[in-house]
C-alpha cells in the first residue's frame, strides 16, 4: 500500500506545497470559562523538500502548531492543509513521520521491532519490513544494534532509532518536536549532523521545533520565530546556508552562520521589532 | 489523572527496575539472599522452640487476658511433632492412609477450586478492566465501587452462600456447593486484576499513545500492540494477588460453606480433634501453605514467559 | 492524589450505578420471587440492620476493638521491623522468605491453632491474627518508603556530619511517611476483614463474624445480611479513618 501512495505522489504535480497553513488558531479552554488563545493568525507554508524550523521562547505554542500539523490537536481557526488534504486525511493517510523529545520506544520490542513498527501497524509483509528496517538500521548507523533493547542504549542512540522509525513508511513530511532536546551539546550537534544527511538522502520536507537558535540555524531553509501567548509569527529567517548536503561542522564556525543566528536572536528578543513584547521573560 | 488509589495492589506492586548488576555479582547475591531467606524460615522455628522452652507453662496473662501463648506440649506442640504427623496414619483404623497423603488430598482439592476461582476472576475483572479503559464513564461509575468494595469484609457473605447447592437449579444445572467456593474465590480474585489491569492498559504516556493516533490506527491495534504489552509489569503481581486471594477465599469459603474434601474443611475438623493429638492441627497448616505457595509460584512461572513485556523502562 | 472526595460532579455516576444496582436487586428479588436464602432483598436487609442496630452494635464493638488491637500491634511491629531491617541488610535478607511467603499464605487458616495456644475463650488468637494480616502490608511498604530517599538528600546529611538517628528523623522517615500511610491504609481493611473471618474459624461467642454464621444455621438470612451490612460499615470506618488520618498528616505537612 505503500509503494502505491509512493507513485501517486510522484504523479502529483509537485507543486502542491507540503503544508499550507492560512489564519491558524488555536485557543484552548481554560479552566471556569477562562481562554487561553496559544496560536494566532498564523500563516505558513512549507514547500516540498524543505525544512523549516519553528522557534520561540517556552509556550509560544510552536509545539502547538506542530501538533495541529500532525492532527494530534484541531485548530479552532482557519484552515491548515497537508499535500492538499486535510490535517486527519493526512495522518490517516501517513503522509508525515514523527519524532518527539522523547524517543518514545517500546521497551518490549528491539531496536529493529521499534523501527519496524509503523510497517506492522500497516500491515506490510514481513519480508518487506526487514529490508526496510535494514535498509534505515545503516542509514542512522546503527546496523549491529537491531537486536538490542532499548534499555541497552544510551540516549543518543535511541533517538536515532526514533527518527529511523518516523522514516520508515519513507514520508514526504517528517515532523519533529525537540528531537535532540534531551541530549547532551556534544551528541547533539553530531545529531544535527546526522539530520542533515539524512534530510538530503530522503529529500521529504521538514518542520522541527526547537528553542536553540544555533541548531534552528544550522538545519533550516527557514526559520519562523514565533512570539509567546497568543503565539504569532513575528519574522521568518531565511538562511539559506545552501543545502543540506552542505551542512558541515565547518558551517557553524563560517561568517554566514553567525549572521543568520544573530538575525534570529534579534527577532526573537524583539529588539529589533516592533512588537510588543508580551511576556517573554527569557 | 492515572493516579488511582490501588489498594492492595500497591503492597507488591514496585516499579519494575532492571537490575542493573554485572552477572556474577548478581549470582552471589542471589545465592546470599537464598541462603539467608531459608536460615530465616529456620530462625523462626529456632525461636518457637525456645520461647517453648523458657516461657511459661501457662502463657502470660496480665489480668484475664492472655498476651502470651501457653508452652505445654497440647497448645505448643514441638516441631518435631509436627513433621512427625505427617508420617503417622490419619486415623487409627488399620486400613488409615498416612496423614501426608490426607493433607496432598485435600490440597489437590483446594487447589482445583482456587484455580477455578482464579480464572473466572481473571476474566472478569481483564473484561472490567477493558470496559473501563475504553468507556470513560464506565470507569468513572465502576471504579469507586470497585475500590471500595477492596476496603470492606466482603468475604463475609461466605456463609450465607450456603445453601445455594442443591437448592438452585436451572433445567438439568444443578448448582453444586464447588461452585459456590469457586465463586467467593473468584470474586476475592478479581479485584486485584480489574485495578492493576486498569493501571496497566492506562500506563503507556502520552507520547505512546500520540504515536499511535499519528500513525494512524485505531483503538483495537493500539490495544494490542501497545496497551496490553504495556499492562504485563502491572498484570503480574496483580495475577499473583489474585492467586493468594483465590486461595485465601476457597479456604474460608470451604470453612463457612461446610465443603467437604478440601484444605478449609480439614482445618476446622482437625482443631475440633486436637486433643491428645497436638500435631494434627498443624497437617493442614502445612497444606493451606502449600496451595498459597504452588499458587503464587505459578503465576511466577507464568511471569517468565512475558519476560520481554517487564523490561523496565529507562529514558526510552 | 486526585481528589476523589472533593469533586462532587464525579460523585454522580457511582451513586447513580448504585442506586440503579439496588432498585434492579429489589425488583429482582420481587418479580422472581427470589429465596431469602438465596438472596433476600435490600429493604428486607435494611429492616432487619435497623431492627437489630443495638446488637449489630455491640457485635461491631467486639470485633471492631480486635481489629483496632490488631491494627495499632501490626503497624507498630510493621514500621519497626522495616526500620531495623533497613538499617541492617542482614535482618532484611533473613526476613525476606519469611514475608515473602507470608504475602501469599492464608494467614486466617492459623486462627484454630492460634485458639488452642491462647484459650479459645478469649479474643486474643484473633488479634493476633489481624496484627499478623497488618503487618505483612506496613512492614513491605515501610521498607520500600525507607528506600527512597534521595541520594541528594543522603548526601546532604553526610555533608553535615549528621548522625544516624539525626538522618531518620530528618530525612528518611518523612520520605517513607506516604509510603507508610498506604501500607497502614491497605492494613485497615484486613485488620476489619482478618477479624471477621477469624470467628467463622472458632472461638468465643461475639463479633459480627460469629453472628453471621449463626443468623444462618438459624436460617434467619435477612439478619445475617445485616450483620454483613454491619461488617461492611465497619471496614468502611477504618478505612476511612486512616485514609483521613493520612490527608490530615501528609497536608499539615503540606506534600
Amino acid at each position: 500500500m505503500t509503494d502505491e501512495d509512493e507513485k501517486n505522489m510522484t504523479s502529483e504535480p509537485t507543486t502542491t506545497p507540503a503544508v499550507v497553513a492560512l489564519n491558524v488558531g488555536k485557543v484552548f479552554p481554560g479552566k471556569k470559562g477562562a481562554r487561553v488563545t496559544a496560536l494566532e493568525e498564523i500563516n505558513l507554508t512549507v514547500a516540498r523538500g524543505e525544512f523549516v524550523a519553528l522557534i520561540g521562547p517556552s509556550g509560544c505554542g510552536k509545539s502547538t502548531l506542530m501538533r495541529l500539523i500532525a492532527d494530534l490537536d484541531q485548530p479552532t481557526s482557519g484552515e491548515l492543509t497537508v499535500f492538499g488534504k486535510t490535517a486527519k486525511q493526512a495522518r490517516l493517510d501517513q503522509e508525515y513521520g514523527i519524532a518527539f523529545q522523547q524517543a518514545g520506544l517500546l521497551p518490549w520490542r528491539t531496536v529493529r521491532q521499534n523501527i519496524e513498527l509503523p510497517l506492522e501497524l500497516h500491515n506490510v509483509g514481513k519480508s518487506a519490513r526487514t529490508t526496510r528496517s535494514s535498509e534505515l538500521l545503516s542509514l542512522v548507523g546503527l546496523t549491529d544494534f537491531g537486536d538490542n533493547f532499548p534499555d541497552q542504549l544510551s540516549g543518543g542512540m535511541q533517538q536515532r532509532v526514533a527518527i529511523a522509525r518516523s522514516l520508515a513508511e519513507s514520508p514526504n513530511l517528517l515532523l519533529m518536536d525537540e528531537p535532540f532536546g534531551a541530549l547532551d551539546e556534544m551528541t547533539r550537534e553530531h545529531m544535527q549532523g546526522e539530520l542533515a544527511h539524512i534530510c538530503s538522502e530522503t529529500n521529504a520536507a521538514v518542520v522541527f521545533v526547537t528553542h536553540s537558535i544555533p541548531e534552528a540555524v544550522f538545519l533550516s531553509h527557514r526559520v519562523v520565530v514565533l512570539s509567546p501567548r497568543p503565539g504569532r509569527i513575528r519574522a521568518i529567517v531565511n538562511v539559506g546556508l545552501g543545502g543540506s548536503s552542505e551542512r558541515t561542522d565547518h558551517l557553524r564556525e563560517s561568517e554566514s552562520f553567525f549572521s543568520a543566528v544573530s538575525e534570529v536572536r534579534e527577532h526573537l528578543h524583539g529588539t529589533t521589532d516592533a512588537v510588543p513584547l508580551g511576556v517573554d521573560n527569557r | 489523572m492515572t493516579q488511582t488509589p490501588t489498594q492492595q495492589f500497591d503492597a507488591v506492586a514496585a516499579t519494575p527496575v532492571r537490575s542493573t548488576v554485572a552477572p556474577k555479582t548478581s549470582r552471589i547475591v542471589a545465592w546470599r539472599r537464598t541462603i539467608l531467606g531459608v536460615l530465616g524460615i529456620v530462625l523462626v522455628g529456632v525461636m518457637w522452640e525456645a520461647y517453648k522452652f523458657l516461657g511459661p507453662d501457662k502463657g502470660f496473662s496480665i489480668g484475664e487476658v492472655i498476651i502470651l501463648p501457653r508452652t505445654n506440649d497440647m497448645s505448643m506442640p514441638h516441631i518435631a511433632t509436627m513433621f512427625e504427623r505427617l508420617t503417622e496414619p490419619l486415623t487409627g483404623a488399620s486400613n488409615s492412609i498416612l496423614m501426608w497423603q490426607a493433607v496432598v488430598e485435600a490440597s489437590e482439592f483446594s487447589l482445583y477450586v482456587a484455580a477455578v476461582g482464579w480464572i473466572i476472576g481473571v476474566t472478569v475483572g481483564l473484561l472490567l478492566a477493558l470496559v473501563m479503559q475504553r468507556f470513560r464513564t464506565a470507569q468513572s461509575a465502576v471504579l469507586p465501587w470497585i475500590i471500595l468494595s477492596q476496603t470492606v469484609p466482603l468475604i463475609a457473605i461466605a456463609p450465607l452462600v450456603r445453601r445455594w447447592g442443591a437448592q438452585i437449579q436451572f433445567g438439568d444445572f444443578v448448582w453444586e456447593n464447588w461452585m459456590s467456593v469457586a465463586l467467593i474465590a473468584s470474586y476475592l480474585a478479581f479485584f486485584p486484576v480489574s485495578i492493576g489491569a486498569l493501571k496497566g492498559l492506562n500506563s503507556p504516556d502520552t507520547n505512546h499513545v500520540e504515536l499511535f493516533r499519528s500513525f494512524g490506527v485505531g483503538w483495537w491495534k493500539t490495544l494490542f500492540k501497545l496497551r496490553i504489552p504495556a499492562s504485563i509489569p502491572y498484570l503480574m503481581p496483580a495475577l499473583q494477588l489474585a492467586a493468594a486471594n483465590a486461595v485465601i477465599g476457597t479456604i474460608v469459603a470451604e470453612v463457612s460453606i461446610g465443603l467437604k474434601g478440601g484444605i478449609g474443611r480439614m482445618v476446622i475438623e482437625f482443631a475440633g480433634a486436637a486433643g491428645g493429638d497436638p500435631g494434627k492441627p498443624w497437617a493442614p497448616i502445612f497444606g493451606a501453605v502449600a496451595i498459597g505457595l504452588i499458587a503464587a509460584g505459578a503465576v511466577a512461572v507464568l511471569g517468565l514467559f512475558v519476560r520481554r513485556y517487564r523490561r523496565g523502562e529507562t529514558n526510552a | 492524589m486526585k481528589a476523589a472526595f472533593g469533586a462532587t460532579k464525579g460523585l454522580v455516576p457511582p451513586l447513580l450505578l448504585g442506586v440503579v444496582t439496588l432498585l434492579l436487586w429489589q425488583a429482582a428479588v420481587a418479580a422472581f420471587d427470589i429465596k431469602p436464602f438465596v438472596l433476600p432483598s435490600p429493604t428486607a436487609i435494611g429492616g432487619q440492620f435497623f431492627a437489630n442496630i443495638p446488637t449489630v452494635w455491640s457485635n461491631s464493638v467486639v470485633t471492631g476493638f480486635n481489629s483496632l488491637v490488631g491494627l495499632f500491634i501490626g503497624t507498630l511491629l510493621g514500621i519497626l521491623l522495616a526500620i531495623v531491617a533497613s538499617l541492617v541488610r542482614m535482618i532484611d535478607e533473613l526476613s525476606s522468605a519469611v514475608v515473602a511467603a507470608a504475602m501469599v499464605l492464608p494467614i486466617v487458616a492459623l486462627a484454630p491453632v492460634l485458639y488452642g495456644m491462647f484459650s479459645a475463650s478469649q479474643q486474643t488468637a484473633r488479634q493476633l491474627v489481624a496484627s499478623l494480616a497488618v503487618f505483612v502490608p506496613v512492614y513491605v511498604n515501610t521498607l520500600k518508603g525507607l528506600r527512597q530517599v534521595r541520594p541528594v538528600h543522603r548526601d546532604l546529611m553526610r555533608a553535615h556530619a549528621a548522625t544516624t538517628g539525626q538522618t531518620i528523623r530528618v530525612v528518611t522517615l518523612p520520605t517513607a511517611l506516604p509510603f507508610i500511610f498506604t501500607g497502614v491504609r491497605i492494613a485497615s481493611s484486613l485488620a476489619v476483614i482478618a477479624a471477621v473471618i477469624a470467628e467463622y474459624f472458632g472461638g468465643p461467642i461475639g463479633g459480627l463474624g460469629k453472628s453471621i454464621t449463626t443468623a444462618a444455621a438459624g436460617s434467619n438470612y435477612p439478619l445475617a445480611w445485616a450483620y454483613v451490612l454491619g461488617s461492611i460499615l465497619l471496614g468502611l470506618v477504618f478505612y476511612l479513618a486512616v485514609l483521613g488520618l493520612e490527608r490530615w498528616t501528609l497536608r499539615a505537612r503540606g506534600t
